[in-house]
């Protein structure tokens, strides 16, 4: 049977070379990404803004304006309408009720669902949250910090088994990761919730994991061919970890696609941040955080004690017995 | 290479076996594997299950203030034993007790009496309060703030319980309600698709107090918010139009009434409390009964009060306040208080349960219907079915036969990860079924690279012994660095997420565990049968 190979043997793409616009264009993305969140900010759930969220299943698709003024009509505060996964379901957003007692989002909550049973038949409740100014303050910052540490402790993992510069090159990496993800949620205004921030760190876990297969490849050529230069190092070992990058990526979005498609509504928006976690996370593996390597002035520590093979120079030399 | 020593085979499809064994009982009806030997079960989230989650916040500063007013009357009281020493001016103001002390010769006397009502807090060498003099005659006693945090947390520890009773008394499957910092409650219910009973049970702390009337007040005074000393003024809305029982008071404030400050019985002395209905109107009452001690004190009480009223009290507000028409020896009454079935019975078991230490507020409420569980189970089982063909069908056309021995892995992985998940008693979530999903995805990572690997090293010209040796060596250390980093962000969500992010990060970090050696380990072992067998010079790869 011959055998299904999606990136050809021996490829030898002169990443390193493209760095500098890798580099503008990165930025410049990032950029985008961050004014995004600024101009058009994030849709926050009430997770992170407090509020009641109420999901309904109707029997028939309804008419949004009918049951904006079925839920208008309770005096309830501003209700805000999506529809989630299908024409049938809609989430319904309101303020919290000024006063803290239970009793009055209690109220509500029964309001909302009692006119929408009298004026839709067969509409059923699937779903509600609320939750209070406080908690959802405690959320966001439980969020923020999550994402900070492991974003710091990745980066000194990253520095303790190499050398700093990876530290450095990873952690920038990450950073251009999350802020692209942000960006995303800015753009589509899908819901931003506490299921995205568990979306964010997979992103980061995942493409730390990109990015240590191709450091260690770079790690060990660097001990194999010792007077190589860097570039061709770092282009030599991405080349290398090519079919592996494009494989990994591939069956995770297999699963992922899978989970988007056939994984309910109520995951929808996870499973996206995941999907574009996986492009992003691939692409600055590659273009990022290796070329970043040069920029920060990687170099392998001359050993004067085992010279490196005449022939690794070249670079172009992988085929052919190794060094052991 | 090829040793691959028996007992290592034995002891990997043992434990391989075992482990998904474990994930069995979880694929049938809870009452079928009741009866087993070892039924470990896997949970399922109220996402997926339907059902309420409740975050509770006590309200922590009227405990703490009636602490102090406690301390107050405490004070008081032992200051009047005899010998009686004579102190006037006490107050509550600025959250501590203070007094002056008349005659400084006690001074001694009352230190003494004082340090008394105090006691250590644990071992941290503290007391619970702080006795200070100030001006030679001024006592200033201040709460401590070890002894604060003691109170707050024996108060909490005693509203965990009441909760608990409360619950029950729902008659509910398997509420889980746990403490959770030192001020909050968590309660999930699954299956409960309507919190609105229980949030109605949680709402009062449901203080019962009787206490005798003070039919004596001046009601000019007490318009004013002046009450006799010994005496506490209380809010009696029911009574509003009626002028009971003080004549002249304002029609248009809420009617208030003055009581004994000491009560005669508390709900600490009921032993039961249900409702019924009375003879005469038939309206919902509640019936209660007292313990042995608390009916005696209540007959004395009764007997000695003919033909004066008592309120009944709950929460700090007066239900009715009715006349005693003759002593009540029988231990047992009724509370007469326009109730409804619903609030009545809501009454009662706010009363058998006991009074909550401390008000409880809800801050965060979350409630899944079981519509929607089930088709989110159906939609996560479907999504990860569908996952798991579409990757084993891509690995084998990739790789061939190290492709299909990858899959048996995947395969494993995702029971053993199952079996884990029951023997720890996890909870699946759907962010859960989310890290299943995610997990297949990402543990064939470690196939594709000692494959990955394999391929390179047949390139380089190597035997196919020593490619599939060097593979899997080389490519272990970098499935473990990989992993590592999987596993900090994995931790860091279990740590610092909150509910469904926890449920993620479970599933992801026994995944990345499991995943580890079914990927390398199990495979390894596989490819060294395989090896063995047949002596292939080459291999398709």
């Amino acid at each position: 049977m011959r055998l299904l190979k999606i990136v050809p043997d021996d490829t030898n793409i002169d990443f390193v070379r493209l760095r500098y616009w890798a580099f503008g264009l990165t930025t410049l993305l990032t950029i985008a990404a961050v004014a995004l969140v600024f101009v058009h900010r994030l849709n926050m759930g009430v997770d992170f803004v407090g509020g009641i969220m109420i999901e309904e299943k109707f029997a028939v698709a309804p008419s949004m304006d009918k049951v904006r003024k079925v839920v208008d009509d309770l005096k309830v505060g501003e209700a805000l309408l999506q529809q989630v996964g299908g024409p049938t379901t809609l989430s319904i957003r309101l303020p919290r009720p000024e006063s803290d007692d239970p009793a009055a989002t209690n109220q509500v909550v029964e309001k909302v669902k009692a006119a929408l049973a009298q004026n839709f038949a067969g509409a059923q409740f699937s779903k509600q949250d609320a939750v209070t100014g406080k908690v959802s303050n405690e959320l966001v910052w439980n969020g923020i910090l999550a994402v900070v540490v492991a974003v710091l402790l990745i980066g000194l993992f990253a520095i303790f088994r190499f050398e700093w510069q990876f530290g450095i090159s990873t952690v920038v990496a990450i950073v251009h990761d999350v802020l692209m993800t942000l960006g995303f949620f800015a753009l589509t205004q899908f819901e931003f919730d506490l299921n995205i921030v568990a979306a964010v760190l997979t992103i980061i876990g995942y493409s730390i994991n990109d990015k240590i297969v191709i450091d260690d490849r770079i790690r060990e050529n660097m001990r194999r061919y010792r007077k190589m230069d860097m570039r061709e190092i770092i282009n030599l070992s991405v080349n290398e970890t090519l079919p592996r990058t494009v494989m990994t990526s591939l069956t995770i979005l297999l699963a992922l696609f899978a989970l988007l498609i056939f994984g309910g509504h109520v995951l929808r928006g996870f499973t996206a941040a995941m999907i574009l976690g996986v492009f992003v996370g691939t692409y600055s593996s590659i273009y990022v955080s290796s070329s970043l390597l040069i920029t920060l002035g990687l170099r392998a520590e001359p050993t004067p004690d085992k010279p490196g093979k005449p022939n690794a120079a070249t670079g172009a030399e992988r085929v052919g017995p190794g060094n052991n | 290479m090829l040793d691959f020593p028996r007992w290592k085979v034995l002891s990997i499809f043992g434990l391989l076996a075992v482990l998904m064994a474990l994930a069995i009982p979880s694929f049938f009806p809870e009452d079928m594997t009741k009866g087993w030997p070892v039924h470990p079960r896997i949970n399922l989230g109220l996402d997926l299950a339907g059902g309420s989650y409740l975050l509770l916040e006590a309200d922590t500063s009227q405990l703490v203030t009636d602490r102090v007013n406690l301390m107050s009357d405490s004070v008081a009281t032992a200051m009047r034993k005899a010998p009686q020493i004579d102190v006037g001016d006490i107050t509550t103001d600025g959250g501590k007790v203070s007094f002056m002390l008349r005659n400084v010769a006690q001074l001694e006397e009352a230190r003494q009496r004082l340090s008394e009502m105090t006691t250590g807090v644990g071992t941290t060498g503290q007391r619970n309060w702080d006795i200070q003099v100030v001006d030679a005659t001024r006592f200033v006693i201040t709460p401590t703030k070890a002894g604060i945090d003691e109170a707050i947390d024996s108060a909490m520890s005693g509203a965990t319980e009441v909760v608990r009773r409360r619950i029950d008394s729902l008659g509910t499957r398997e509420p889980t309600i746990l403490r959770q910092g030192p001020t909050r409650i968590v309660v999930q219910v699954p299956g409960l698709q309507d919190p609105t009973a229980l949030k109605a049970l949680l709402g009062k702390t449901a203080k019962l107090e009787f206490k005798l009337v003070d039919t004596t007040a001046d009601t000019a005074k007490l318009a004013v918010g002046q009450s006799p000393i010994g005496d506490q003024i209380l809010p009696y809305p029911s009574a509003a139009g009626r002028g009971f029982p003080y004549v002249g008071y304002p029609q248009n404030k809420v009617p208030v009434i003055a009581v004994r400050r000491a009560a005669i019985i508390t709900g600490q002395d009921l032993t039961d409390a249900r409702v019924q209905n009375d003879s005469q109107t038939n309206a919902p009452v509640v019936a209660f009964q007292f313990n042995t001690e608390g009916g005696k004190r209540f007959a004395r009480t009764t007997q000695e009060n003919v033909n004066k009223p008592f309120a009944i009290i709950l929460d700090g507000s007066v239900i009715s306040a009715p006349n005693i028409e003759g002593p009540i020896l029988g231990g047992s009454g009724v509370i007469q208080g326009g109730f409804t079935f619903q609030s009545a019975n809501d009454l009662a078991i706010q009363l058998k349960s006991g009074a909550l230490p401390v008000a409880l507020k809800v801050i965060e409420e979350r409630t899944v219907g079981p519509e929607l569980g089930k088709d989110s189970i159906d939609a996560g089982i479907k999504a990860s079915i569908i996952a798991v063909i579409l990757v084993v069908v891509f690995m084998l056309v990739t790789y061939g036969r190290f492709g299909l021995y990858a899959n048996y892995a995947v395969v494993i992985n995702v029971l053993v990860i199952m079996g884990v998940l029951a023997v720890l008693n996890g909870t699946l979530t759907l962010p859960g079924i989310a890290g299943f999903v995610l997990t297949i995805g990402t543990a064939v990572d470690a196939n594709v690279l000692i494959n990955e690997r394999i391929r390179e090293e047949r390139r380089r010209g190597r035997s196919v012994i020593q490619s599939v040796e060097l593979g899997y060596k080389e490519a272990s250390r970098t499935i473990f660095e990989a992993n590592m980093t999987h596993a900090i962000s994995g931790l860091v969500m279990l740590m610092l997420g909150s509910g469904p992010v926890k449920g993620f990060a479970v599933v992801l970090l026994i995944g990345i565990a499991t995943s580890v050696f079914t990927a390398v380990t199990f495979t390894r072992m596989l490819v060294v049968f395989w090896l063995r067998k047949h002596r292939p010079q080459t291999i398709n790869i």
